[in-house]
């Protein structure tokens, strides 16, 4: 345990490297999150029935999107991974003397939490002193934000379990583009970025009930502003750590596997 | 503009040469913005409106502004990947060249993958047409030629601007993106939409409103008054790559190299 724990500090101080990237990023996810909110708004002015879930809530779940972007998007991606494994440099990567999916799993694990610190704090707070339309809501509860800061942690494991899959694809195809492309429109789209999960037609729900993205969102993010509580949310994160360890369990089989037949060539 | 096209003839070349790369990622670039559409569909789907206007009338608006975005992302990538040509010194070599730095700019870049993106905004535009009870006369489709016309001169003119600013930052600016994604993002609504600051920031300032809504009114028919003026109006909105024109002169001529 201990190599990959200070992996990860390593990673935390390197990712703060990049401060003003970083401050350029929350003004625009700033602006988006303000245009998001105003389409929605302009949506439920004339809704004829009620939606299934109220407009505080949907600008809560947009304002929690943007803070917390790179623990849920797939493009967020190492493109250091993606070369050492096309290149055959990962013939040093296996000389090291740990195992390769929880050193890689510690590896994406710290990009994003760094990422995420970052962003997330002025984006949040910022957001909470909004005019009240815009205004980021607190949650209900002490019980709701603690069962907030669960889901949406066990969410990023369970993201970095789902972008192993990606990594290990690379493997077979050797060019990451397709696979991330799939990855990336898929997974954004069933995760509830493109449009709010309550808002789908049931049939498009169902799916994404069925999907692990979602779990990886859209749920913690309805847990904060009270659309999903109690029973609900304890049941959800049930699911979410059966998902992340059949997806772990089953990405360290497909690791390995394909690690047998790596064939490295000279060079 | 021969340059340029010659420029064009060796990018295509060259980006074949992975053929399969090539293939996905133009269809790559065709489903991404699908899937925003589809969002766009399934809101309508659950809500039937947004303001008065009905889904075939915002899949035209959306139709052209990702039209306008998708052409100037193919013939202006140069200037949205210029941070590179300053990092690298390459802009050195474009200097000392007998042409201008701004078709050699122009023609450093070409995203032949962009077409995905482009055959999608051209089915929902096309669907869009097919749907809504418009009486075309020559005017209105005068109208909707300039409007995709002038949105490709205002992307270009952000992603020149942004370019320029990489003179004295020798970094790419994240913030471009506002104006650029966020500004296609945005303008896929009818503006009205939005808070009047929004709408005018967007129609005064950086001037999206003259290309996509105010003729779009006319094309609905929602608007009175005089068909020609609403025709001149993208043209106006296309002025706006004049100041960003000289902008980058000036920078041109202020460049210090980084010496690498």
């Amino acid at each position: 345990m201990r190599p990959y724990v200070s992996f990860l500090k390593l990673r935390l101080n390197m990712g703060m490297q990049y401060r003003t990237g970083a401050f350029a990023g929350v003004a625009t996810q700033f602006f988006w999150g303000i245009i998001i909110i105003m389409v929605f708004e302009a949506f439920y002015q004339h809704a004829t029935k009620t939606p299934p879930i109220s407009l505080p809530q949907i600008i809560t779940y947009v304002w929690l999107q943007q803070a917390f972007l790179v623990f849920v998007t797939m493009w967020f991606r190492d493109n250091e991974l993606f070369e050492l494994i096309t290149s055959g440099n990962i013939a040093y990567e296996l000389c090291r003397p740990w195992e390769l999916y929880g050193f890689w799993y510690a590896k994406l694990l710290a990009q994003r939490l760094s990422s995420a610190l970052l962003r997330c704090f002025p984006i949040l707070i910022i957001a909470l002193f909004l005019p009240a339309t815009y205004r980021l809501t607190i949650p209900p509860s002490v019980t709701t934000l603690i069962l907030f800061i669960i889901t949406l942690l066990l969410g990023l494991l369970l993201l970095i379990a789902i972008s192993m899959f990606l990594y290990i694809s690379v493997f077979v195809t050797m060019s990451p583009v397709g696979s991330l492309l799939l990855f990336s429109v898929l997974g954004e789209f069933f995760a509830g970025l493109i449009i709010p999960v309550p808002l789908m037609p049931s049939w498009l729900q169902t799916i994404a009930n069925i999907l692990p993205f979602r779990w990886t969102a859209d749920f913690p993010f309805r847990v904060y502003s009270g659309h999903i509580s109690g029973q609900a949310a304890i049941n959800g994160i049930l699911i979410q750590l059966a998902y992340l360890a059949v997806l772990v369990v089953l990405g360290r089989c497909a690791l390995n596997l394909i690690l047998r037949k790596v064939v490295v060539q000279g060079g | 503009m021969r340059l340029y096209f010659k420029y064009l003839q060796i990018l295509f070349k060259s980006q074949m040469q992975y053929r399969t790369s090539f293939l996905l990622l133009s269809l790559g670039q065709f489903f991404i913005p699908f899937a925003i559409f589809a969002g766009l569909y399934l809101l309508f789907e659950r809500f039937g409106q947004i303001k008065g206007w009905q889904l075939f009338e915002v899949a035209l608006c959306f139709g052209i502004i990702h039209m306008a975005f998708a052409l100037s992302e193919c013939f202006a990538r140069g200037f949205d990947t210029f941070s590179s040509l300053i990092i690298k010194g390459d802009f050195d070599r474009l200097l000392v060249r007998p042409r201008s730095t701004f078709v050699q700019v122009l023609g450093s870049q070409f995203e032949f993958t962009r077409f995905g993106r482009l055959l999608q905004s051209l089915f929902v535009l096309i669907w869009a047409v097919m749907n809504l009870p418009i009486d075309w006369t020559p005017i209105k489709m005068l109208t909707l030629i300039f409007m995709i016309i002038s949105g490709v001169l205002i992307f270009t003119g952000i992603y020149m601007l942004a370019a320029t600013m990489c003179f004295w930052t020798v970094q790419g600016l994240e913030v471009a993106n506002i104006f650029t994604d966020g500004g296609r993002e945005m303008a896929q609504y009818p503006l009205n939409i939005y808070q009047k600051w929004v709408s005018r920031f967007f129609t005064y300032v950086i001037p999206f409103g003259t290309v996509n809504y105010l003729p779009l009114l006319y094309i609905l028919g929602k608007s009175e008054g005089d068909g020609v003026l609403y025709l001149l109006t993208p043209v106006a909105g296309s002025l706006f790559i004049l100041p960003c024109f000289l902008v980058w002169q000036f920078g041109v001529r202020h460049y210090r190299s980084t010496g690498s």
